[in-house]
């Protein structure tokens, strides 16, 4: 019961936390504080209990709901999983506290929904029937939603738009997608199912599965943002505030690629082989195209912003070079994003806060008045553009031998982003904190308080921790991504592989 | 072996410890931390490198720190390798390392407390990053060492962060030795997918998997001097290290003459087994060393700056390094690249004692006469430039001449190299003596003011300048020509390293060769020296009538080939240019384009239809409904 | 009083399409309520005929339920009109379109 305690406790502790008074914000916070640690605490011991020489699930527990429609409540998590859920279970302290102040009005509302975002994300990680997938799929969308939409900037409803119409047509395809597939392992096994491990037995013709492949593939490539269906991200993030911005950007963009790993090649391995090429193609625009344009934006969260395009194209292609290396250099991707981009956000919040502009063109000079902060940005920089020692480096590197081992030209192309990654990270760092100070916005910058400097260390303190030992985290989810590759290959070239 | 943790954590550990509480120590505690503690990492190196050669060749022992990564069978160690090579490298690193450091206290006394505990975390970083990747015993902790070295090179140019100019020029060396890394990475994907692991002990015995002259060898190769460039600063991705003289002048003593810049020296050494197999890519190296030691010294010699005259000739002295060992003289290339750690921090150091006694001066046009003033930094900096000219007993002189004889006579070599690498000789006699009769000799053309407040600087400083000296012309010992002596230690030593080589580094048992050249570069480098004296010892108008009668050569050779704002316009500003139309015309205009395209039409049908249809008319619907009605009903009456 | 069932159901045609004609083109509300009550009574003609031609009962309760709607519709429709008049200090259905989307 141990997955479902830690599904269902977030959601829990949203609503206690509905039940206090509405005007205590400092009551609020702190106990959304303490009931977020506690539940790291509870991933961190299921991760300690996790047996990772396994490849199947674990903790897996198993009900029917829906009987007649062949779905069932079922959970489980692998190697892969268990790191995203670690992930989403650290970051949810870091949103509330990085709200401490940036959020007065209607508190306690603000954290009902981070909590419930981070229950229905669990949920996706831990779903084992694509039906209950679906659900908790669907259900993130709408406290993203509301954070963005009510606590958001001026361009709000736009962004909020934007992104729920983007994400909804993904899903919609994916959701037909499964219909159709209940009905293929209807006729195959004799009932409906929604089960993932029924469906990766599944026999399906390669004219079928090309169709399937590509509405699961679209609906998750809006969630990653993969290029060309990025657009809404920067819009979103910008709005967004900062703790929608680092959830967002840490554990809802990994809903995608996690999916695409997960179901992808596994359910559709020929199409997946099929439609490598194009896709490995749009990965390498995206993370070039990407990368060029932060190069160019004068606004401070869509530099971030933009970063992130580049960097979940790199995680896709990881994912497409169907090698071990790639394959795990992008679920490293996943946890590293999260922690390096999630720091960018929280910088851009901390300025923010004293600024209340996002414009470059008045920032410069920071490191002067902010010093504290100029120890802890270089680390977070140097992570983002995959300087060894942080754990940026470690995924990059097997990212793009990865890529270089699919075809050598993915890999040259794709190590451009190591030169243009460097660009963009060094020309922000500079535009923000280096230079003379240029406006009169930043003579009143004041160094980072306790919180924030919190915040910031422990974050640099995993980022040197994973890029010394990546080891950490790699051989958590190496047997399962061997796993499922073994399997993708099995499907694919039957004859191949006994 | 143990004492390689030492050699390697010290610097690291006193990094990271005054840069997380130096703000709250003297600026004294922070020096004397500093220093020692790279001295101290300099005596175990020594003693490691006297441990080393009590081991038979072919000496090398390898040290596991601990796995770093795993990769489904492949594993890729954090691991360290000490072998002649990596114990000269060592030694230099730490030695002049700790000179440099001794140096910096007096040189940046006047910066705040936090600043100046700053400036030694950097430096104490970099020698930890550069013992790494002299120290790695696989490509991907040389990789690590490799960026980590870039780091702390971007962070020591930028040290003064609010100057937008030091910022750029850090930006600037970062970025562009990345775009070398990338050649890097991409060799170590290939020798990762041909021999399955990335340490050396697999890889460089076995090297010939790769095929002898095939084009994945030469591919490798050129791939490995992709980075080889960058670090080094080879034409044509030498444009950082001018500009990285924004940094301290220390720093540019350290890092960009004495051990950074280096580094691919170092690596194409440690890797020639690649190198071996390709010929073409060996050819192509020692004409990009060629071509950057002439065009190199070409600019050097129209500039003021001190500092850059300096950065312009360690560009040119890498070149020849690279020239040496393209045309397979490791040995040769790295004793240039031992004499010359010395010389050229010593020549650096002595630009910084200048500097400080002119509170910062750079302009040799506006010195003159500081013999009298500053007798120490006179004296040091005059065996230094001799060192650098190549004047015959100097360490220079022996390890330049090596070079030139190896590039006439080895298999690789041809005259046409070695016609430039002596033109290079020549331009370097006259800017070295341009630069120290300008700033040395005749009447001076200093503000009054400052010429008598011109003083020589503290022991802290010229302790360094003197131990520099006294090692720039010790160091030419250990390597004399063949047909002086036959006690060839540094060759002798470097031996095991190199013992791959079948080729015999060809010596000829006749004198006639070895002396002829001698004797010329002798004649070379006083010729030079005579010229200049005559122009620029006393003030005169013939500079400028030279200047003035080649006006389009000497603008070419003052903006540096223009190179900069070549790059500039190619590539900066295109990739601005084109980043700015995709965000316009791709990601705002085609992709949005459409999704707005959609999102519009389905809202003007519902205007429309709330516009036109529901008018608010109560008649009007009464109408629609009748209508309607009709409809329905005549459908189902007429289609039944 | 016997009358063909063509005859009555033509009747109430007719009284339904001048009931109709008069809410589509007449402006005051009160007229337009009359000619719904035409358009409500046309139809409980037309099922009082049928009802009679068929010889079944159910038509004829179905017009208690029609009227008693009528009148209960009737009931709110003028109120709603009074209540405009109040404000507007006319009944012109034309000018009222607030309710517009």
């Amino acid at each position: 019961m141990l997955l479902s305690l830690i599904l269902w406790s977030p959601l829990l502790a949203g609503l206690l936390l509905a039940l206090l008074p509405a005007e205590g914000f400092a009551r609020i916070r702190q106990v959304a504080l303490l009931m977020s640690l506690i539940h790291f605490g509870i991933t961190l011991y299921l991760l300690r209990h996790f047996d990772p020489t396994l490849a199947s699930m674990q903790y897996v527990e198993r009900f029917d709901w829906l009987p007649e429609m062949g779905v069932r409540y079922s959970l489980g998590v692998d190697g892969i999983s268990i790191l995203l859920i670690v992930l989403n279970g650290l970051l949810t302290p870091f949103a509330i506290l990085c709200s401490w102040k940036a959020i007065s009005e209607r508190v306690k509302e603000f954290h009902v929904l981070i909590f419930a975002l981070q229950s229905a994300v669990h949920g996706v990680f831990m779903s084992q029937d694509l039906f209950l997938f679906y659900i908790f799929w669907e259900a993130s969308l709408l406290p993203m939603y509301f954070l963005i939409g009510v606590w958001g900037g001026e361009r709000r409803l736009y962004a909020t738009l934007k992104f729920v119409l983007y994400t909804l047509a993904g899903s919609l395809l994916m959701l037909l997608a499964m219909i159709a597939m209940a009905f293929i392992a209807k006729e195959q096994t004799g009932h409906l199912s929604f089960d993932f491990s029924t469906w990766r037995t599944l026999k399906i013709p390669l004219e079928q599965q090309r169709w399937l492949f590509l509405a699961f593939f679209l609906a998750l490539a809006v969630k990653v943002p993969l290029w060309p269906l990025h657009t809404w991200l920067p819009d979103a993030h910008v709005e967004a505030p900062t703790a929608g911005s680092v959830l967002l950007a840490g554990v809802l963009l990994k809903l995608g690629s996690y999916g695409m790993l997960r179901f992808c090649p596994t359910l559709f391995p020929e199409a997946a082989i099929l439609f490598q090429k194009p896709i490995v193609i749009f990965c390498l625009i995206g993370t070039i195209l990407g990368a060029a344009m932060v190069l160019v934006q004068d606004d401070f969260k869509k530099m971030v912003a933009y970063s992130s395009v580049s960097h979940m194209g790199l995680c896709v292609l990881g994912i497409f070079s169907f090698n071990l290396g790639g394959q795990q250099g992008a679920v490293l991707t996943m946890l590293n994003h999260g922690l390096s981009t999630g720091a960018l956000f929280l910088i851009v919040g901390i300025f923010y806060e004293r600024t209340h502009t996002r414009d470059l063109h008045v920032y410069g000079g920071a490191v002067v008045k902010m010093p504290l902060l100029g120890l802890l940005f270089l680390p977070i920089a140097m992570s983002s553009m995959g300087v060894p020692g942080t754990n940026g480096f470690v995924n990059e590197f097997l990212v793009l031998r990865g890529a270089y081992l699919y075809q050598p030209w993915v890999g040259v192309v794709a190590a451009g982003s190591i030169v243009l990654g460097a660009a963009y990270m060094l020309r922000l760092t500079q535009r923000v904190m280096y230079g003379p100070l240029k406006s009169p916005v930043m003579e009143h910058l004041v160094d980072l308080d306790s919180r924030e400097l919190a915040q910031l260390s422990i974050l640099v303190l995993l980022i040197f921790l994973f890029g010394i030992f990546p080891n950490l985290m790699l051989s958590r989810s190496e047997a399962s991504v061997h796993e499922g590759l073994l399997l993708m290959m099995r499907g694919a070239l039957p004859n191949a592989i006994p | 072996m143990k004492t390689l943790y030492l050699v390697l954590f010290l610097p690291l550990l006193t990094a990271i410890f005054i840069r997380l509480g130096g703000a709250r120590m003297s600026k004294r505690a922070v020096s004397v931390l500093a220093t020692s503690s790279v001295f101290v990492a300099f005596g175990f190196a020594i003693m490691s490198f006297i441990a080393l050669s009590r081991i038979e060749p072919p000496r090398a022992a390898t040290l596991i720190i601990f796995e770093w990564l795993r990769l489904g069978s492949m594993s890729i160690d954090f691991s360290l390798l000490l072998d002649p090579l990596s114990a000269v490298m060592i030694c230099v690193i730490t030695g002049v390392g700790t000179l440099i450091h001794l140096y910096s206290s007096a040189y940046m006394e006047e910066e705040e407390g936090t600043e100046f505990a700053r400036y030694y975390s950097y430096l104490n970083f970099f020698i930890f990053s550069m013992l790494t990747l002299v120290l790695s015993a696989n490509f991907v902790v040389m990789f690590i060492g490799w960026e980590l070295v870039g780091v702390s090179s971007y962070l020591l140019i930028g040290f003064y962060r609010t100057k937008e100019s030091a910022a750029n020029a850090g930006k600037k060396a970062f970025i562009v030795n990345r775009i070398g890394d990338l050649g890097f990475v991409l060799a170590i994907f290939v020798l990762m997918g041909v021999f399955g692991s990335t340490d050396f002990n697999v890889i460089l015995p076995s090297a010939n998997q790769l095929g002898v002259g095939s084009v994945l060898a030469t591919t490798t190769a050129l791939l490995l001097f992709m980075g080889a460039m960058g670090k080094s600063a080879q034409v044509p991705l030498h444009v950082w290290l001018p500009d990285a003289m924004e940094g301290p002048t220390p720093v540019s003593a350290l890092i960009h003459a004495a051990t950074m810049v280096t580094a691919g020296v170092f690596m194409i050494s440690r890797c020639h087994a690649i190198f071996e197999l390709s010929p073409v890519a060996m050819h192509a190296i020692a004409w990009i060393g060629a071509i950057t030691a002439i065009f190199a010294a070409s600019i050097g010699l129209v500039q003021n700056d001190i500092k850059r005259v300096m950065a312009y000739s360690t560009l040119s002295q890498l070149g020849y390094m690279i020239m040496a060992v393209g045309v397979g003289a490791y040995s040769a290339g790295f004793f240039h690249l031992f004499t010359h750690a010395f010389f050229k921090a010593l020549l650096f150091l002595g630009c910084g004692s200048v500097m400080h006694a002119l509170h910062g001066e750079l302009d040799m046009t506006k010195m003159g006469g500081l013999r009298s003033k500053l007798p120490i930094t006179y004296w040091t900096v005059l065996v230094g430039c001799l060192c650098l000219v190549g004047f015959p007993g100097t360490s220079g002189f022996f390890s330049k001449d090596e070079i030139l004889y190896q590039v006439l006579t080895s298999a690789h070599g041809s005259i046409g190299l070695w016609m430039v690498g002596t033109l290079t000789s020549l331009m370097t006699a006259f800017y070295v003596s341009r630069f120290f009769f300008k700033v040395f000799h005749g009447k001076t053309r200093l503000d009054h003011n400052v010429f008598e407040h011109a003083h020589e600087s503290s022991a802290p400083m010229a302790v360094p300048l003197l131990a520099l000296a006294v090692l720039s012309i010790g160091a030419g010992l250990l390597g004399l020509p063949h047909f002086i002596s036959h006690w060839q230690p540094f060759e002798h030593w470097l031996a095991p390293v190199f013992s791959d080589l079948v080729r015999s580094e060809g010596h000829s048992e006749s004198l006639g060769l070895p002396i002829g050249l001698m004797a010329l570069y002798t004649l070379l480098a006083i010729s030079g020296i005579g010229v200049c004296w005559r122009l620029f010892a006393n003030v005169s108008e013939t500079p400028t009538k030279i200047a003035v009668s080649f006006s389009y050569l000497h603008q070419l050779l003052w903006n540096k080939y223009y190179i900069d704002e070549i790059y500039d316009f190619v590539f900066v500003r295109t990739l601005f240019g084109m980043s700015r139309r995709v965000v316009r015309w791709i990601d705002q205009g085609m992709i949005d384009g459409s999704i707005h395209l959609i999102s519009d039409s389905a809202q003007s049908l519902g205007i429309w239809s709330r516009e036109k249809l529901h008018n608010g008319y109560a008649r009007f619907y009464a109408g629609a409904l009748v209508f309607g009605t009709v409809l329905m009903l005549a459908l189902a009456l007429f289609t039944n | 009083m016997f009358m063909s069932v063509e005859f009555a159901l033509t009747l109430a045609v007719m009284i339904f399409s001048l009931g109709a004609l008069g809410v589509m083109l007449r402006r005051d509300p009160l007229v337009m309520f009359i000619c719904i009550e035409m358009m409500f009574n046309a139809a409980n003609f037309a099922l009082v005929a049928i009802s009679q031609y068929l010889g079944l009962i159910e038509g004829q309760a179905l017009v208690f339920i029609v009227i008693a709607v009528a009148a209960a519709e009737v009931a709110v429709g003028l109120a709603i009109i009074i209540a405009i008049f109040r404000n507007e200090k006319h009944v012109d259905v034309d000018a009222i379109s607030q309710l517009r989307g």
